[in-house]
């Protein structure tokens, strides 16, 4: 391996500042106003790395690798110019591409040296594939799911847990197994197929309302199978790259679980989702406040304090823009707008934030739900457009519900109520929202982006 | 071999920390950035899949290194990429506020 040691020390001290430029580039990240240096930091981190890595004296050939990078800058591109509302999508894909290089070097690895793995080896490399060839069908289930290619309610069957349980198992004993002897290379496809399988098997139960974690997970299970890859090749920048990214995602899914009040095993293995058959029986009888959008204009300009509860219905509705008018407009005749944004809200950690940037909506505006929840009794107006689960108060008082305990947004607290929706139907969680009933509480029964632009040309139409 | 090993567990031991006292510093606000960047940052692994293709050592594994090569170069790409067109898109209200 080390015929060349002077190229050998250039390479590693490459990789030691691109290693050092990779962690500046995520701590640069703690801020608006810095983040972009941490754009650069890692663009340079990563030329040094991969140009270093040309240097490699194992290279006799650079034909194969340059349509490589050619070929993959032209399928990044057209992926990295995707809207703000296909973000998740692109992230879970992005995933799976990921996983699918750290499997497929793996694979190739272990063809190259069976029967000669040692025993560690073996292991970190059965880790390798298990987690690149989960991560990859989960990710691509995930992303099907997200662009609404595959359905977004759970899919369950009986028995479910115990099927992925008994496929996980067979993988890992396939992996002992494999370690204990390595001449039995046979077992290498079925370790990676069932690891593939079980990928599958994974994501399917889990409804659109969990994709924040489940996509937090699986970024951090990229990030793992990449350090993993990293102790087979014996590559320093790698572990310490995947492990940056494993810890990243993983800090992410604790946000995402906590901020909806559910274990990740609960997430993973609690089909979460199946409408109630009760609800869609009860909610006809109760009847609710409506208004117009001049009647919502009106109360809007009068009012002191208002607060936006921007969901991902206002997303999937395209109303940011139309929302970013209202918040111009409020401003103008001096009423304070701000945005509430709870942790869960859209499709992946920190959703709105980007769809509202996208929309121009000043930053210091978006507000976290744990800032943000002690002003809703001072509040004149609080807006809800496109969020449901995150709104309901029955997460508080309703121990039978299924999002008991969920830390919610405290919109009923606040003066008046509107919320903007097309109708009455049940959201992800598939269950009924209380605060619609209330008499503080006004339904605004239309499309987000249409009712919006009509609440906006009503206040521009007026004095 | 295994000295190897033992530095190597070291060095992801202390990732580990590292990443997550930085990344417990980040704002929620950019939590989606932060995803895609910490992806590109994680297809570093060409590395891996361009020494397995340059080695030329079988045709299999350079079908499977070309193929690699693609997936990762396509995240560092368009993840750089879109984490900057995202980062730019935030302004603060402070110097135009009315």
């Amino acid at each position: 391996m080390n015929e060349f040691a002077g190229s050998q020390y250039v390479i590693e001290a490459i990789y030691l500042i691109a290693s050092a430029l990779f962690i500046l580039s995520l701590k640069w990240m703690s801020s608006p106003t810095t983040a972009r240096h941490g754009i650069w930091a890692g663009e340079i981190g990563m030329v040094l790395a991969i140009a270093g890595t040309l240097l490699h004296h194992g290279i006799v050939d650079w034909k194969w690798i340059a349509v490589g990078l050619v070929l993959g800058s032209g399928i990044g591109i057209p992926l990295g110019m995707v809207q703000m509302t296909a973000v998740p999508q692109r992230t879970a894909l992005s995933h799976a591409f990921g996983a699918l290089c750290v499997t497929l070097v793996g694979t190739a690895e272990f063809y190259l040296r069976t029967p000669n793995v040692p025993k560690f080896m073996m292991s970190v490399l059965s880790m390798e594939v298990i987690l690149g060839g989960l991560t990859f069908t989960g990710s691509l289930m995930a992303a099907g799911k997200l662009q609404e290619i595959l359905p977004q309610r759970p899919i369950t069957y009986k028995g479910q847990n115990l099927v992925n349980f008994l496929l996980f198992s067979v993988a890992v004993g396939s992996a002992v197994y494999l370690v204990l002897h390595p001449e039995a290379k046979q077992f290498f496809p079925l370790i990676v197929g069932v690891s593939l399988i079980f990928g599958v098997l994974l994501v399917i139960p889990i409804g659109g309302a969990d994709m924040p974690t489940v996509i937090s997970l699986l970024n951090s299970y990229a990030g793992l199978s990449a350090a993993a890859m990293g102790f087979v090749l014996d590559n320093k920048l790698l572990i310490i790259a995947g492990a940056l990214d494993g810890s990243s995602g993983l800090i992410l899914s604790v946000i995402m679980s906590k901020a909806m009040n559910r274990s990740f095993t609960n997430v993973l293995f609690g089909a979460f989702g199946q409408v109630q058959a009760a609800a869609a029986g009860g909610q006809e009888a109760k009847p609710v406040h409506s208004a117009t959008a001049e009647e919502s204009a009106a109360i809007l300009a009068a009012a002191n304090k208002v607060v936006i509860v921007p969901g991902y219905g206002m997303a999937v509705a395209q109303a940011q823009h139309k929302v970013r008018e209202l918040y111009d407009i409020l401003s103008k005749k001096g009423v304070e707008v701000r945005f509430a944004i709870h942790p869960v809200a859209g499709r992946m950690p920190g959703h709105m934030n980007v769809l509202l940037a996208e929309a121009d909506i000043p930053y210091d505006r978006l507000i976290e739900m744990d800032e943000i929840n002690g002003d809703f009794p001072q509040t004149d107006v609080a807006l809800v457009i496109g969020a449901n689960d995150v709104t309901n108060p029955a997460a508080r008082t309703d121990a039978a519900s299924p999002i008991y305990g969920m830390p919610i947004l405290d919109v009923d607290k606040a003066h008046t109520v509107m919320v903007i929706k097309r109708s009455l139907s049940p959201g992800f969680a598939g269950i009924d929202n209380p605060l619609y009933y209330l008499d503080n509480t006004l339904m605004l029964f239309g499309d987000a982006k249409q009712f919006v632009g009509a609440i906006v040309r009503e206040l521009s139409g007026g004095h | 071999m295994g000295s190897n090993l033992i530095d190597d567990l070291f060095i992801f031991m202390l990732a580990c920390f590292i990443g997550f006292e930085v990344i417990r510093h980040v704002s929620p606000l950019l939590h989606t950035p932060l995803m895609s960047l910490t992806n590109a940052l994680d297809a570093i692994a060409v590395v891996g899949a361009i020494v397995l293709v340059g080695e030329r050592k079988s045709t299999f594994a350079t079908v499977l290194g070309v193929i690699a090569i693609v997936a990762a170069t396509s995240n560092v790409v368009g993840g750089f990429f879109i984490t900057d067109r995202m980062l730019k898109m935030f302004k603060s209200s402070r110097p135009t506020k009315p």
